[in-house]
Order: C-alpha cells, then structure tokens, then sequence
C-alpha cells in the first residue's frame, strides 16, 4: 500500500502519547513512585454513577459505563498508596519537580504556554481511578516536529496523573490496583497529520526519543502508552487505546482504517436494500425452550445453569454479519463485542448467529428458531443467552449496534489486540467531559521559570543529528548517535580526543554493543571511554586497538595509560609476517576454497583483533589462501 | 444590548482594564494574541479568590487556560456565548402505595448537576432534578422536597436549629412516613444532638444525611447515602433522631448513629461518622435494615411529638490545654456567658490557676460543666483530689455526655430556665441517650494500623 492509496481513501491519523515523568514523588500526593507490586494491603469497594450535565442527559460513555452495573475493588498497597488514591483526602499541592519536567518538554516541542495553570476534573467512569475523574492539566498549545520535509502539528501538551491498572475485568466485577495511580504523566497530542501507517509510528519515535533525551521521564515497559487516532473519509475518528509497543502501530492503523472502509461498504448495503436509522427494525423472542437439549456447548451450558436464551431477528441484515470487517474478523464481533462489555456476557462465545450457522445448532434447531422468532429470507437473526438482566441487556446491545450500522463508523474508543485488529472498549466519550477542579487554585507560570528552565532544554535530536552529519557521519548513524545514551560520550570524545567522528560513533554504537555480548563488558562510563581514547591517542595507536583497549579500561579496570603503553604497535610488515607465521600455524580444514578464506578470516580477526579491520583480515586470508 | 454587570464577572484590575480595553466579557468567544503565543476560546467568569493578573478562556478542547494580562497584545471577539442553567426536569413519579418522605435541604449538596459548558457544579435539589441523579429513589418512596436554608454547615445556629426542628413538627402532623435532612456534614453532629432535644418522642425517623465527597463526582458517596437516608425515613422502624453515612469507605453499607452519640472523626474519609462510646443503632444497605441493639425507640402510629426549640446561646466550650491562663475564663464570665462547657483532660481534669476564675463563675451564677477530651470515657471527678476541688468549686460532672453535645444541651437548657438547679436537673437527666448508663467493652474499638493481627483482619474485609 503506498501513499496514494492511503490517499484516495482519506486517511488521517494522529497520536496521543502518554509518558511517565521520573519523580520521586506523584503528582497531587507524597506517595512516592515506586515499581509496581504484585501484593495488596486492603480492598475498596466502590461503584461510579455518572453525573447529569445541563441537558439533562448523560455522557454517552457514563450512560454505557453505568449500564454494566461493576463493582470495583480497588487493591491497595500501604507503601504507594495514602489516602488521596483512595479519594478520601482531598489533592496535596501540585509536584512541582513534575511540572518542571512537563514545561520543559512543552517547550522542545515548540508550544505556546499558558500562564495560568487551572487543574480540569475529566471523568472516567470505567473505574480507572478512584475519585470518577483524573485531574488534568494544559501547559501548552499548537507546537511542532519537524518530519522529513514537513511538519507535525502538535494540538497539546498536558500534565496529568496516572491511573490504577486493571488487573481483571469478569462478569459484573473488575479490579484494581493502585500503584500506578497519581504518577505524573504528560500527554502529547498530534495533529490527525500522518497519512499511512508507516508515519504514525515514525512519529511516535520521534516524540519518544525526545521525551527521552531530557533524561527525565520514566523508562521500561508501560511507561509510555500511545493511542493513536484513525478515520477515513466518510468514518469516524475512532481513538485506539493502549498500544504498548510502536512497531504494532502500522498494522493496527492500516486495520482500522480498512475496519472503517469496510463499515461505510456495510452502511451503503443497508441503505441501498432500504434500511436507514429511522426504518431499521427488529424483534426479540425468548427460544429457551426451543433450543433445551442442544448439543451446542455454550448454550448447553448456560441452560444446565438455568440462564435464557434469546433470539433477536434483524429485519433485512441477512449477509450482514458475515462480512469481513478485519483480518479473521467479520461483523459478528462488533455485535459480540458490545454484548460482552456492555452486558457483561464475557464467556465467549457468546453469541450466535444466521449468517454462520454451521458449527453453533443443529440445522434442525435453526429452523425451529427462524420460524419460532419469525424470521424471514432478507433477514438475520442473533442468539444471545445469559441471566433475565444481562440478556434483556445482550438484546437491546445487539438492537443498538445493528442500527448504528445504517449510520456507517459508530463513535468508538477501541483496545488493540495482540494480532494488530481491534475491539470495542467503550463509547467514545463527549467533548464535553471535563470541568474545573475546584479544590485546588489556579498556578501561575512566571516568566522566571520559563527563563530558568529555558535555559537548561537539551538540545533537541533533530538538531543533534543536523550537527552529526555536518561532522560527517552518514544520515542513519547520525539519527542513531544524537537519540543514544552515549551521545554526550560522543561529543566529549570527539572534542578532546583525536580520532575521527566516524570511528567514535561506531566504537560508542556497534564497539559498545560487542564488548557487552562478546567480553561481557557491563559497564563503561564516559570519562573511561574519553580517557582511554586519549591515552591511545598520545600514543599514536590505530583505531582499530581502540576495543581491545576499551576491554582492558572498562573491563579488566586497567588504567588507559597503562593499556595504551602496554599495546604493542606493529608496523604493516611486522603485522603481516605474524598474521603470515599464525595461518601457516593453523591446520587448515579440508573444505573448498570459498568457505577456507571465512574460516580463516574468523580465525585471524579474533588473533590479530585490535590491529586489523575485519576487511584487512578478509583481504589477508583471500591472499594467503591463493598462495598456499 | 444591556449586558449587566455580570459582562465582567469576577473580574477586577489589571483584568478588569484589559478587558475594557478590547470591550470584551464574559461568554464572548476571542481570539487573543499574546506574547507566548495566541490563544482561541470562551472568557469564563474570574473566581473572586483568584488573582487579578489573568483572563480565564475556555479552550476548544474543554480545558481552562489562565492567559496573563501582561502578555496580552490584542483580543477579537467572534461571537458570544451565554450560558443557560435550565433542564427539562421530568417528574418525581408518584405510588400511591409508598410512604410519603419530605426531605429538608438546609445546605451541603446531596446531589448536582454539572454545566460543562461553564464548568459550573449547580446544586440539583428538588424532586425532579433528584431523581434525574438517583432514579432509584423512587423505587423507595414519594418525596418531597423543600430548601429551608442554604449554608454551609458551621454557619448552623440556633436560628437554623429552630427553623428546623419546628419544621419537622408540621410535617410530622401532616402526616410524613420519616424525614430526611440534608446537611452539610462538618456540623452534622452538632445539629443531630440539639435536634434531639429539640425533638422529642418522634414517631418517625428523622435522618441527616450528607456526602463527604462531593456530589458531582461519579465516586461521590452522595447518592448511596441518600438512598440509606431515605429507605431508613420510609420503611425502617427507627423512630429517633439519626445520621445516616457511610460504615467502610467502601461502597457496602451504611451506619445509622443515634443523634446524641455520634461525631465526625476524620476530616475527609467517607467513613468519618462514629458512635462514640457505644455501638450505631443500625446497618442499613439497600436491601435491608440490621438493627445493632435493641433500646432503639420504634415507629408509631400517632403524630404525637414534642417541639421545644428553647436556646440561649450565650454558651461555649472551653479545651483545655497545659498553662491555660484563668483570663480565658474571665473574659467569658466579663462577656456575659451564662454557660461554660469544659473539655478537660483525662477523667476531667484542668490546672489549678483556673480555681479562682471557677469560682468566680459559680459565684455569678453561672452553669460549668466537665466533658472529656478524649472524648471516650466518664468524667470522674472523685478519683483525684483535684476533681473534688473542681466540684467544691461548682464544677458539674456530664458522665459521658460528649463536648459538643453536652454544649448544646446546655444552651438549650438555659433557654428553659434561669434557675442554675433546675439547668442542672435538665442537664443530667438523660432524654435521647447522650448520657448513658454503661458503657460497653464495644464502644471504644481503635485499633492501631501495622499491628500484624490488625493487618490481617483488614486485608480480609472491603475497607
């Protein structure tokens, strides 16, 4: 798929990147940020209702929410937990080490700072945190990156807590813990600028290794969670949320946007057979005793346990359900989706339905259950089962989610699955969600702050890695030296030693790397690797002892004078009769010519390592082979 | 256009001449360009604490951004936006088969509506707007609703205290199932002790209720509690005057304290309310009803009631402290108080520099009484000599009446009488169970966090 193609269907896509901030302590309390924990000192239970709003009616996602009726039990543990998390100590001033951090990074991404702080009530009523809503903040708006030849917009940045992490979500009851609740978290939002798959995830790369190069956000698995918006032209902009990794994000974009394309082709096979939000119909009958004695496992079960089933018949949506929506995936699921989350049916399966009759009932009992629910050729019909509440729930779900496909991309917040397709999470909230945090005054942002930390931003990757390439390195090992750990290793060395920027950014780069894997050289700081080069560099030595030498430093903590003077420099014909004597030492295998030259090659480089390239020992080899 | 003064709301200052200056207000939708950049959305009403640097915009996005006056260059306006606080308000439905509950509000929000164009947490108070919050309401009861006072909760006084209790009287004639207070919950217990005294021989429940979290938030324990408050006013059998909030600060049950016994302990736990030196009257969910004892007065049949909303507020409380100066308690005697309630120490104990300002007191004719500030426990003023000194001295021992009750009691006392035997007679005879007989090995439960056996029971239970 290219460009054009991404193009002719109206892709956009954009980002919502939230990152960890490196405190000690969390944002609106002293609980200190500490790893996560696998044990528990107490058990909240709690339940969320939504609020009404001026209109009288509630938040779509709060309505949904509410309707699946969960306890929460929030897992507490006493060493990250005080009773702020547990909403019932109002928030402590905000950490100001945070928004020091969270101002800095505004600025690197180009925004234009508020000056006044006000703190924002979003609500959330899935559970997720404690009190209802997550306190929310905008430090800055309308910022940039540079991208190739263009620019990414940056809509926002904003300091806000974390929320609990869910630790499991079955029936009617989902739970909780706390740790990760109240740590300082900065959202970056995108323009909806990218326009294939590829650029969502480049530009999430470069958002990370900027939020990175300040030294000063947390690293490590979950500690930063990207959601990434996607629409096509006609759909929707449906939010994904939680993709844990970036290289998922291409295939899951690229998904989505066929999910929406294939949703909009569904909407207009509805509409053409006459079927809109105002004409769809449908009808519900109970088929419990229709279907008593089947053999198919899942209703079996569920009739041994002394649940109902349900038929509900969807007038004229006959083929609908079978049609590919996803990879593996058809229309079904959008359908058992809301029936799993929203009425909490969440053994699958857990529906069953006319377009895919085979492996569910007998052909018998679907005949019993067309005729009995009086459906007809044009239409299909879906069985649903589970206790009185859940399954009215199940039947009024499917009835919404099948009417909604008259209407083409429903407005959703999906969860990414590991295969790269997506499920239904919850109704995409209003924009509205949101309302001043009254507990807490506004913060004014000096000018004296901006200055003082204006002074110390880290000079943003992209300008690094302009600087690589002027001092000659080729374009990818200047993007990879200017987002490294060892970049200010590099600057040093390049400044005070004098061997050249191209071999230092390979020592630091690929030199670092083998000496961990090969010499098991853990740790090898910059003032060792600075001073070892110099010392190499006093005596004249070649580049190609430097890892040798950094093996002796670093590894066996020989001090660099000593290593360098103990290095035995040999000039080019010396080298060459000693490699000659060792090759002729060697009992060389009986093998043909091509595979005798690499063996040798391997054999030379790892003697004569530190004094010759692994093409000057190929070369050697090459030569000494045809001698022979 | 008449624009009012609500144009710059809030607004003074440095504010105020900005705003003049670009003649833009509140509701107008700007455009502002400033030096740190510009900025589009709605100008929202100032808070009047806050700053007079700032103009508060409300952003597309739903967030409030404060921009400051000094980096202000230019303000367009593009339309203005005002902001209307109606809803439809469907009706509270009516069973002729349910019991009639009033509610009373006198302040604290039991339930609220949320504007989010404006940000603004709007009280929702009569019947319709609360059963948009909690619909199941009206599976419990018809209900009524009426705004007696909108304070918060430590302006209470006298005043409210007898607006309140004569109020209930009239409903009580009228022929009410139980009456809900809403109340803030700071001087929640003040109110529920001079109430019962003021109220007496109720023959229906009488329940305060409020929310330790804030009503607009969807963790708020709001709606459970008045869900409680109101199954307790129309279905229990608790004829008493009670305060109904959470027992855990999990969302399980609540607790149903005698109005007299009862104190907020912490100040911001959901679980704050406890029975103090005795056990609660009730647990109550929403289901069903479990009594905890067995003296608890029951419903009647009759609307008989007694309303007695005497007061003389020229009462106080005094807390002891080491090196309290006898000055203290000159001042009160110089300032015309009739009636001092001390909160001493240990069995009830305060230094001896104050004798002479006791005596002086007695000798005015004025009411001293001794309460403990540990608050669980008698006074015993006999075990030490210095008790006995204190009583010579016309210094009355409550028992285990606590502070604030024994404080109201007294008020409420002298609004009766003149005559200091006939107060003392009011005082000490016990009417609603603020001064009790026995005290049981129950009614003092702290246990300490850490203590491993203490650990494990918690981590077994819903807090």
């Amino acid at each position: 798929m290219t460009l054009e193609d991404y193009q002719a269907v109206g892709m956009k896509s954009g980002l919502e990147i939230h990152q960890q901030l490196d405190t000690e302590k969390k944002l609106f309390c002293r609980c200190p940020v500490r790893p996560y924990s696998e044990v528990f000192d107490a058990q909240i239970l709690r339940h969320m209702r939504p609020t009404l709003s001026e209109l009288g009616e509630y938040d779509g996602t709060a309505l949904m929410e509410f309707k699946t009726k969960k306890n929460i039990i929030y897992q507490i543990n006493k060493e990250t937990v005080c009773t702020y998390e547990m909403d019932d100590t109002p928030p402590f001033e905000l950490n100001q080490q945070a928004l020091d951090i969270a101002l800095e990074i505004t600025m690197l991404l180009g925004c234009k700072l508020v000056s006044e702080v006000h703190i924002a009530r979003k609500q959330y009523l899935d559970g997720s945190i404690p009190t209802g809503f997550q306190r929310t903040t905008i430090l800055g708006v309308d910022g940039s990156i540079p991208y190739g030849d263009r620019r990414i917009g940056i809509i926002q940045l904003g300091l806000e807590e974390d929320a609990c992490r869910e630790i499991s979500d079955i029936g009617h009851e989902r739970v909780y813990r706390t740790d990760r609740l109240g740590i300082p978290l900065i959202e970056t939002v995108t323009y909806p600028d990218m326009r294939t798959p590829q650029e969502v995830a480049d530009v999430a790369q470069i958002i990370r290794h900027l939020t990175r190069s300040t030294g000063k956000v947390r690293t490590g698995i979950g500690k930063t969670r990207q959601d990434v918006n996607v629409s096509v032209a006609g759909g929707r902009r449906v939010e994904i949320k939680g993709v844990p990794r970036i290289p998922m994000i291409p295939l899951l974009v690229h998904n989505e946007a066929f999910r929406q394309l294939a949703l909009l082709d569904i909407k207009k096979m509805l509409n053409d057979r006459g079927i809109t939000g105002e004409t769809f119909r449908y009808d519900s009958a109970e088929i419990t005793d229709i279907v008593r004695g089947t053999r198919y496992l899942p209703v079996a079960t569920a009739l041994k346990e002394g649940l109902e089933v349900h038929a509900v018949v969807l007038r004229g949506f006959r083929g609908i359900l079978s049609t590919k929506t996803q990879p593996e995936t058809t229309f079904s699921k959008e359908i058992s989706d809301r029936v799993r989350v929203v009425a909490c049916l969440d053994t699958l399966p857990n529906i069953a339905h006319s377009d895919s009759e085979g492996e569910t009932f007998s052909s018998a009992e679907w005949t019993k259950i067309k005729k009995h629910s009086k459906m007809g050729d044009k239409d299909a019909v879906v069985v649903v089962w589970g206790g009185a509440d859940d399954a009215k729930m199940g039947i009024s779900e499917i009835a919404l989610r099948a009417r909604e496909a008259t209407a083409g991309v429903p407005d959703e917040t999906r969860q990414a699955l590991a295969d790269g397709t997506n499920g239904f999470e919850r109704i995409l909230p209003g924009p509205n969600r949101m309302y001043p945090d009254t507990d807490l005054p506004p913060l004014a942002i000096t000018d004296e702050r901006i200055e003082r930390i204006r002074a110390t931003l880290a000079e943003l990757p992209w300008d690094r890695q302009k600087r690589y390439e002027e001092m000659g390195l080729d374009s990818e090992t200047a993007r990879r030296m200017s987002i490294s750990k060892r970049r200010y290793a590099f600057d040093k060395a390049v400044s005070k030693t004098d061997y050249p920027p191209t071999i230092v950014a390979e020592l630091l780069l690929g030199g670092m790397r083998r000496l961990r894997r090969r010499d098991g050289v853990s740790r090898c700081d910059d003032t060792s690797f600075v001073d070892t080069l110099n010392a190499a560099g006093e005596r004249k030595l070649p580049s190609q002892s430097l890892e040798v030498l950094l093996k002796k430093t670093c590894g066996d903590g020989v001090k660099p004078a000593e290593a360098a003077s103990s290095f035995e420099v040999l000039g080019a014909g010396k080298l060459e009769k000693k490699m000659k004597e060792f090759a002729s030492s060697l009992e060389l295998p009986d093998i043909d010519r091509e595979r005798l030259v690499n063996y040798l090659t391997g054999q030379i480089a790892i003697r004569f390592r530190g004094y010759i390239t692994g093409r000057e020992a190929f070369d050697f080899a090459d030569r000494f082979v045809a001698s022979v | 256009m008449n624009l009012g003064s609500d144009i710059y709301k809030g607004y003074r200052g440095d504010a105020l001449e900005c705003l003049k200056k670009f003649e833009v207000g509140v509701w107008f939708d700007v455009e502002v360009d400033s030096t740190r950049g510009n900025f589009r959305g709605i100008i929202l009403p100032r808070s009047e604490t806050a700053d007079d640097d700032h103009i508060v915009l409300k952003l597309d996005n739903g967030y409030n951004v404060g921009l400051a006056v000094g980096t202000i260059e230019s303000m367009t306006a593009h339309g203005r936006r005002e902001a209307h606080y109606k809803i439809p308000e469907k009706a509270f439905p009516f069973d002729p088969k349910k019991p009639m509950v009033k509610l009373l509000g006198t302040g604290g929000t039991i339930a609220s509506r949320l504007d989010y164009r404006t940000g603004a947490v709007i009280p929702a108070f009569t019947p319709g707007e609360l059963y948009g919050s909690v619909p199941e309401l009206a599976d419990i009861c018809n209900l009524e609703t009426e705004k007696l006072y909108g304070v918060f909760s430590e302006n209470m006084g006298p005043e409210q205290w007898k607006g309140t209790a004569e109020k209930i009287g009239e409903e009580i004639v009228k022929g009410v199932a139980g009456i809900v207070i809403g109340h803030g919950t700071d001087t929640m217990h003040h109110t529920a002790a001079i109430l019962s005294f003021m109220v007496q021989d109720t023959p229906v429940p009488i329940v305060m209720v409020g929310s330790q979290r804030s009503s607009d938030r969807p963790s708020s324990d709001a709606a459970l509690n008045l869900i409680h408050a109101t199954r307790t006013a129309a279905h229990s059998d608790f004829a008493e005057v009670m305060v109904c909030m959470f027992g855990p600060t999990s969302d399980q049950y609540g607790l149903l304290h005698r109005g007299t016994r009862v104190r907020k302990m912490h100040s911001s736990y959901r679980s704050t309310f406890r029975t103090i030196g005795d056990i609660p009257l009730a647990m109550v969910d929403r289901e069903k009803f479990t009594p905890l004892r067995d003296d608890i007065k029951k419903r009647r049949k009759d609307r008989n009631v007694t309303i007695n909303t005497a007061f003389d507020d020229r009462v106080t409380i005094v807390y002891y402290y080491p090196n309290m100066k006898p000055d203290i308690i000159d001042s009160l005697i110089d300032n015309g108080y009739r009636g001092i309630v001390i909160a001493g120490t240990g069995l009830g104990h305060v230094n001896k520099p104050l004798y002479p300002a006791l005596k002086r007191a007695f000798d005015e004719g004025i009411s001293v009484y001794m309460t403990v500030q540990t608050l669980w426990g008698y006074v015993q003023m006999y075990v030490y000599d210095t008790g006995r000194d204190m009583m010579d001295l016309g210094v009355i021992p409550a028992y285990n009446m606590l502070p604030e009750v024994a404080y109201v009691k007294l008020g409420w006392a002298l609004g009766q009488s003149e005559d200091r035997e006939e107060v003392k007679k009011i005082m000490l005879t016990p009417i609603a169970g603020e001064i009790t007989e026995r005290e049981p090995h129950n009614g003092y439960l702290i246990y300490q966090g850490g203590i491993p056996e203490v650990e494990e029971f918690i981590s077994q239970y819903k807090k």
